[in-house]
């Protein structure tokens, strides 16, 4: 106990000593934090549109005018041919082009059906699925104002209709943010933990102040353990940092119990730092190090469903992820903070990781050799 | 010449022997282009939810058996009363649940009007407002087939036409991607450790006072940096077009061309870095945490820059890998020419051109 009482303070003296080092653990993810959730918003709107009008009709300009006020599109140009319109979407000043084929109106009302035309820039799928999904709902319902108005006695009553009635819990007003938070409070802290216990030993071996430990009687998991404690408490200090910025600046206050959280984030950084160590132990340089974690990391943060769902990945995938913590930790985040979810809804999540921070720390421990 | 020639072969034994380095440098770009190519989508499907039904009638198992069948929805469990409901909810499987009220067939077949309650878990909002869509739309569909029999006055079609990816793969998007953030870790990364870790280690001091000049020396850290990451280039390519089926529709000297100018970019990039930090630790920090999670966000591939406050897109401009993206994007996959994308190449060479000379200005031939 005491020799790790020693080494406890040998690692403090280090961390705080090195003042460059310290404030970039602890500023970097507070801004990121602050700016990041801004920057990661999927909610799709002013989708740029071009517009070709060829039929210049009462009709037509009804149409474009609605697709304006939905307030999903920005009007960007009026052109004369298809042709001119495509050239903005290859410029990239459109993402979607409305053509409106000459004798539109006319020909509704003569022949009772018009087709209309829409391009839709679709290098980014997701964009295009719903830039396109939009655009359809508000002909849509320009289609059936057009009906009503035309046909004022309505033939439509005698027809039975199916009411949805939706409701969005949790999160009414739909705010991404109060999505993206959590999640990325998550990976901050498994990137600042992971790094930092990855970069550690082997500093002291690149250093050769390793040596001096390997002939002292410091035992291996005193060693170790001397390595995970002040990066633990860093890493606990990180996150309620991240709360409180989460609260500061984007009033997210957890709906379930922050023990709950706290507890789940103790044993995660355990695993997460027992794992930044196992790589520690098992390179030589600084520079390996960081590039075999920045490769794991790069891996589980893709895989770990902040930015894409889980569900919709091929089997295979979703079964690696079960071996993915930090799919783990953003899920509790995201129950936690959002759904107020309770110990006993997150104990399979909380055993899992506690299983990996077991595996992962006497993978290290045996990895650590006192010989050369 | 000669003397430059030299440091470049030890720089390059020095990569060439770190064999875990080289396995992960080479190691990443494929292993990324697979995970984004098989495993990453945006695509909403399989998503579990529950149904409620009070009504048990003829009306409510059509519209369920619908549901089941599409390939969107995994019906997990049906619920007896909406007390479950939350507690299904909390444990985090459960996207959406359906509840059909007590007499559904018979409210719709005698007041011709029926409702159905659709309650998603909006923590993840876009999922909920797709699953609403969706399941909107099946509804929607089996209102169809009931009113088959009543035409349907001035009807409007549209149209749609995906352009460039009719079968909205994600390929198109995250290749450009892809190239970008893997270019701009390599190049950064290890030549801002590679040079610190020399002046760490002490050994920068023997290699200033030898009569080759400091700044080659610095210069010559790049070129293995340079060499490293063309390959990389075409490594990413070849998978692109030989396993994702994304061909090359420009020209491919040009794309070639454009990515060894924004190497270059990075490589100066990463210089400037190492002259301004003492300790690989913030090298590496500065580099990752500054540059890892903005070069993912700015560059526009996962996030829409549009939907960013002003002063964030504003911010996007700084960031090279938003050029090097917009670049890829228009001459792989919408096949421009050059003159589409002159004013990001040129954008691309004034900031190599600005960071080269600010770090010849602050670089210290002292230590």
């Amino acid at each position: 106990m005491r020799i790790i009482k020693f080494l406890l303070i040998k690692e403090f003296k280090q961390i705080f000593r090195n003042r460059a080092i310290l404030a970039v653990i602890m500023v970097m993810p507070v801004m990121q934090l602050i700016i990041l959730p801004l920057a990661a918003n999927y909610e799709i709107k002013n989708i740029n549109l071009a517009v070709v009008d060829n039929d210049r009709s009462d009709y037509s300009r009804d149409l474009i005018n609605k697709v304006i006020a939905s307030g999903y599109f920005k009007l960007r140009s009026y052109n004369d041919s298809y042709k001119q319109a495509f050239t903005q979407v290859e410029e990239d000043n459109a993402d979607l082009i409305l053509e409106i084929p000459r004798g539109f109106e006319q020909d509704l009302m003569r022949e009772n059906q018009q087709q209309l035309f829409i391009g839709v820039n679709a290098i980014n799928g997701t964009k295009a699925g719903l830039g396109a999904g939009y655009i359809a709902d508000i002909i849509r319902d320009y289609n059936s104002n057009l009906r009503i108005k035309n046909n004022p006695q309505g033939t439509f009553n005698a027809i039975p209709v199916i009411e949805i009635a939706s409701s969005n819990w949790y999160n009414p007003h739909l705010n991404y943010r109060l999505y993206m938070v959590p999640g990325i409070l998550a990976i901050l802290v498994t990137l600042v933990g992971g790094f930092l216990s990855a970069l550690n030993i082997v500093k002291e071996k690149e250093a050769g102040t390793i040596e001096q430990i390997n002939v002292s009687p410091v035992k291996k998991y005193h060693f170790i353990l001397g390595k995970l404690i002040p990066f633990w408490i860093l890493g606990n200090v990180i996150f309620t940092l991240g709360l409180l910025v989460g609260w500061l600046f984007y009033s997210i206050i957890p709906l379930g119990n922050l023990w709950v959280l706290y507890a789940f984030v103790s044993v995660y950084l355990l695993a997460i730092l027992g794992f930044g160590l196992l790589i520690s132990t098992i390179c030589e340089t600084q520079q390996q190090a960081m590039l075999i974690m920045f490769f794991f990391v790069m891996i589980i943060v893709l895989m770990g469903g902040l930015f894409t769902p889980i569900d919709s990945m091929p089997d295979w995938a979703k079964k690696v992820s079960k071996f993915n913590p930090i799919s783990y930790f953003i899920d509790v985040m995201r129950m936690v903070i959002i759904k107020g979810s309770g110990f006993r809804d997150i104990s399979k999540h909380i055993l899992v990781i506690i299983g990996f921070a077991i595996a992962l720390n006497f993978a290290a421990i045996l990895n650590y050799r006192k010989t050369s | 010449m000669k003397q430059f020639l030299t440091f470049v072969r030890k720089e390059f034994l020095h990569v060439l022997r770190d064999k875990k380095t080289l396995f992960i440098l080479f190691g990443m770009p494929i292993v990324q282009i697979l995970i984004f190519g098989f495993a990453l989508t945006n695509e909403v499907k399989n998503s579990q939810i529950v149904v409620v039904d009070y009504a048990k009638d003829m009306a409510s198992q059509e519209i369920i058996t619908k549901i089941e069948a599409s390939r969107y929805f995994e019906i997990t469990k049906s619920l007896a009363g909406s007390k479950e409901l939350e507690a299904a909810f909390r444990t985090g499987k459960i996207k959406m649940a359906i509840v059909f009220p007590e007499g559904f067939n018979n409210q719709l077949l005698h007041q011709n009007k029926a409702q159905i309650q659709v309650i998603a878990d909006a923590s993840d909002p876009n999922n909920a407002t797709t699953l609403t869509n969706y399941v909107s739309s099946i509804i929607g569909d089996y209102q169809a087939q009931l009113n088959e029999n009543s035409p349907v006055p001035y009807q409007i079609k549209p149209e749609v036409k995906m352009l460039y990816n009719p079968q909205l793969k994600g390929a198109p998007n995250f290749v450009p991607g892809v190239m970008a953030l893997v270019l701009m870790l390599v190049c950064v990364m290890m030549t801002a450790i590679s040079i610190v870790k020399e002046k760490e280690t002490g050994t920068m001091e023997i290699l200033l006072v030898s009569p080759f000049k400091p700044i080659m020396v610095i210069l010559s850290k790049a070129v293995p940096y340079l060499l490293l990451s063309m390959v990389n280039v075409v490594s990413i390519l070849l998978l692109s077009v030989f396993v994702l089926d994304l061909p090359i529709a420009g020209n491919i000297f040009l794309l070639f061309a454009e990515s060894t100018l924004f190497i270059i970019t990075c490589l100066t990039l990463g210089i400037f870095i190492s002259v301004k930090t003492d300790s690989q630790q913030t090298a590496m920090l500065i580099s990752l945490l500054g540059m890892l999670l903005p070069t993912l966000l700015f560059s526009g591939f996962m996030f829409p820059i549009e939907n960013m406050p002003i002063a964030l897109q504003w911010f996007s401009n700084i960031v090279p890998s938003k050029w090097y993206y917009i670049i890829v994007k228009g001459i792989m996959i919408k096949g421009l020419g050059f003159s589409y994308v002159w004013k990001e190449t040129l954008i691309l060479f004034g900031i190599t051109v600005f960071l080269l000379i600010i770090s010849l200005k602050s670089f210290k031939i002292r230590l």
